[in-house]
């Protein structure tokens, strides 16, 4: 068999015929004979490239450099520049980067399928692509503990960082008898890094009310909240909408589809608040009072907000259920891996070629969604670590790259997936300064409730700052781990029982970058 | 207030709509207006667009907008899609460039490669 | 004088924050005074304290006056790994103004602020209502001389 260094493969359709593709490969013949390379590269005819209005296209292998809209005039350039001089034209080069390099994966979303697809502010669209049928089924066709048991068959576990089990929080809250019940949806998205509910919200709202129904009836709450932080003005706008329209329609209100069930969904929103996020402070906030947590229990579930039995839930979750419901447990749990089932939002930022969102199975390795979902490291440098989960969470190294990210798999390494944000860091990042960038946030977001949280915070940031002035010692290392433990041991709420993970996956993992610092 | 039979037609009415064929749309321009793409001038890039399909009084497209896709740092993202063939995403997009897709892309079906970003 | 804003909520607590946002929001000076903690207190029949213990617990809210427009620069670690203290550096530079001050024209206020959500395009900021994006020092002269500009 002849050897050759290169394929030229000329795409052969009606276009690329009307603009005259057989000269320009006469042409292409020409050339390659008169600089003697016909020998070395060989060109094959194939069917269209599927791209349109590009005249002719031809793709080189083993590069995969697509030219597009080549004309015969082109070809000297190109034979000199690319076979001869090994150096591409870039003028006539479809962007074919990114589109190697990236994946939106829409077949395998659940959660984000129509978002950069339909217009929000529509509700025939979200309709016209079958939304509000899975509400439509649990309205008239099913039973509310048969919505419950369906969530628990899927394996749905709570998408805001605990991954507590959907089904199983539903379970405690539906059987109570009191005169009025609640389910109020956490949108108070604070976590650094974490965007993936504002995505949800400002780019297919009716999902997430479509599901909040689904919620409302399952456990038998006719009044619904969402509580949306203060600085996501789109978010707010853009839900309102969907309220307004879903009541239009009669998708919501009083006596829907002739079922005899009312419902009511009201919008709250914060002022500024990472506290917030926590459940009972949440609640708190929403009765207009300062964003507190509360002992639990009781546990909101029974006694929450306004001494109600309330169900929260997070955004992510919630968005789930109309396709748990519409195409049943068994579908969903063809997503993910075994005890973490579906999909994940990822919310990708840092040194990586495509910041941004994306949305992949359960159990997707880290390596995988940084080189398929996010375009790859930035500039090609080495991958250095990640902060894993926002704020409150860890710092991986490149040691665990290729483990399964599902929560079951990363507790086995005492990291967590938290909310999804994963801020990959390259070989110049500093982790000293990023510890230092997430104790600030900390100390500024203690509530002020409890000693240790507040006290705690204060004595973290004054030790990280020394090793940022190239005063610290190793003792120093060790204290922060301590003082991280004893939050995690006395502080009131999650807020203060977070430090102990950056802290000491950072101290840990890149104990290196801290030593160097020491005088 | 609709029925369960109002919702049905509503749905079958919105499914014809969206199939570009069954009406008289030749292309659908999609803006993403999500914060991000905001945040980065989308705003401007539709206004662009909306003042080229008006001054080239062009009847067979239509714009749209829609929330992100997940390009964050390509935004603002602008989709170009058309009946049989691949949807077309623009990104980084500037008042500039998008009156250059309008010219080349929408008016006259020719890519406006440096621009493209991805293509489904 | 807050009669407009009252008559859109009914007078309980649980409307607290929505009334004092809007309240805020139609302040010129982009603040709640001490006026309006005493309407809103009486309207609503909680205690000052409350509404204080309420105002000082949000970033949002501000209990001194303000600029025309709020810069709130982000400063979480995601805006932080992409440059925000040279952001931070260059908008006090060019506003020559403090942290949390307001320049003497009364345009602008610098304050910072926790993550907002927009990290795929960091560094970002908010001025009032709108987010800012992609930030780089020379977008800063821009984006400031556009809104003085708007000004005049």
């Amino acid at each position: 068999m002849k050897f050759y260094r290169s394929h030229i493969l000329i795409g052969i359709d009606n276009t690329s015929l009307e603009a005259g593709v057989k000269e320009i490969e006469a042409a292409l013949r020409t050339e390659l004979d008169k600089n003697n390379l016909s020998d070395e590269i060989n060109i094959l005819e194939t069917g269209s490239f599927g791209y349109f209005g590009t005249g002719v296209s031809m793709m080189v292998y083993p590069e995969q450099t697509t030219y597009v809209d080549v004309k015969v005039e082109d070809i000297p350039e190109i034979v000199e520049e690319h076979f001869l001089k090994g150096r591409k034209v870039s003028r006539l080069i479809l962007n074919t980067n990114l589109l190697k390099k990236y994946n939106f994966n829409y077949k395998r979303r659940i959660v984000l399928d129509n978002s950069g697809k339909i217009d929000p502010e529509n509700i025939e669209e979200y309709i016209g692509l079958g939304g509000y049928e899975a509400w439509e089924k649990a309205l008239i066709n099913l039973k509310p503990e048969e919505i419950v048991n369906e969530v628990k068959a899927s394996g749905l576990r709570g998408r805001g960082g605990a991954g507590f089990p959907t089904g199983l929080k539903w379970s405690f809250t539906a059987p109570i008898k009191a005169e009025q019940k609640l389910v109020v949806i956490n949108a108070d998205e604070g976590e650094p890094g974490t965007f993936k509910d504002r995505l949800i919200m400002e780019g297919d709202p009716h999902k997430l009310l479509e599901g909040l129904m689904i919620a409302c009836y399952a456990v038998g709450a006719t009044k619904a909240y969402i509580y949306i932080r203060g600085e996501y003005k789109l978010c707010i706008e853009r839900l309102e909408k969907a309220i307004a329209q879903a009541k239009e329609y009669g998708i919501l209100g009083e006596n829907i589809f002739n079922s005899g069930f009312d419902l009511d969904i009201m919008i709250k929103i914060g002022a500024g608040a990472y506290i917030c996020g926590e459940e009972t402070a949440l609640i708190e906030s929403m009765e207009g009072n300062r964003g507190e947590p509360r002992s639990k229990p009781p546990f909101p579930g029974v006694k929450g907000a306004w001494e109600l039995p309330t169900v929260v839930n997070n955004v992510e979750t919630i968005a789930n259920v109309p396709a748990i419901i519409k195409n049943g447990a068994a579908w969903f749990t063809e997503h993910g891996v075994e005890g973490c089932t579906g999909t994940k939002v990822y919310t990708m930022m840092g040194d990586v070629n495509l910041p941004g969102l994306c949305e992949v199975d359960m159990g997707t390795p880290l390596r995988t969604i940084i080189d398929q979902y996010s375009g790859g490291m930035k500039d090609d440098r080495k991958f250095k670590g990640a902060l894993v989960g926002g704020a409150a969470g860890v710092f991986l190294s490149d040691k665990l790259l290729d483990v399964k990210m599902d929560y079951n798999s990363l507790e086995e390494y005492a990291a967590v997936l938290g909310s999804g944000a994963i801020l990959v860091m390259n070989d110049d990042v500093d982790m000293v300064e990023m510890l230092w960038s997430v104790i600030r946030f900390f100390r500024h977001e203690a509530c002020g409730k409890c000693s240790p949280c507040t006290k705690g915070n204060e004595v973290l940031y004054t030790l990280v700052s020394k090793f940022r002035n190239g005063e610290g010692c190793e003792e120093d290392l060790d204290q922060m781990i301590e003082i991280s433990q004893a939050m995690l041991d006395a502080s009131f709420c999650p807020l203060g029982q977070s430090l102990i993970m950056p802290v000491k996956s950072a101290i840990e993992n890149f104990r290196e970058d801290f030593l160097m610092k020491i005088k | 207030m609709k029925t369960l039979a109002d919702l049905k037609k509503i749905r079958e009415k919105a499914q014809q709509e969206m199939k570009l064929r069954s009406s008289n749309t030749r292309i659908k321009i999609v803006i993403g207006m999500g914060t991000s793409g905001i945040a980065t001038g989308a705003r401007e890039v539709m206004k662009t667009i909306m003042d080229e399909v008006a001054s080239r009084q062009l009847s067979d497209v239509i714009v749209t907008q829609t929330g992100e896709k997940g390009l964050s740092s390509m935004e603002p993202v602008v989709d170009i899609i058309e009946e049989g063939k691949p949807t077309i995403t623009y990104g980084n997009m500037t008042a500039e460039k998008a009156r250059k897709m309008m010219a080349e892309h929408v008016v006259n079906g020719k890519l406006v490669n440096d621009y493209v970003v991805a293509q489904n | 004088m807050y009669k407009q804003i009252f008559n859109k909520y009914s007078p309980e607590k649980e409307n607290l924050i929505y009334i004092l946002h809007e309240i805020q929001d139609n302040h010129p000076q982009q603040y709640i005074s001490e006026d309006a903690v005493t309407e809103v207190s009486e309207y609503i029949n909680v205690p000052r304290a409350h509404i204080y213990g309420v105002l000082t617990f949000y970033t949002m809210f501000s209990t001194k006056p303000r600029g025309k427009n709020i810069i709130r620069l982000c400063e979480s670690p995601p805006c932080f790994l992409k440059g925000s203290e040279n952001i931070l550096k260059k908008l006090r530079e060019t506003l020559d103004l403090g942290l949390n001050k307001t320049t003497k024209d009364g345009m602008f206020t610098l304050e910072l602020c926790a993550c907002l959500g927009v990290c795929g395009n960091a560094p970002v900021m908010m001025i009032n209502e709108d987010v800012y994006g992609n930030l780089t020092e020379d977008k800063i002269d821009t984006i400031i001389n556009k809104i003085k500009g708007e000004a005049k």
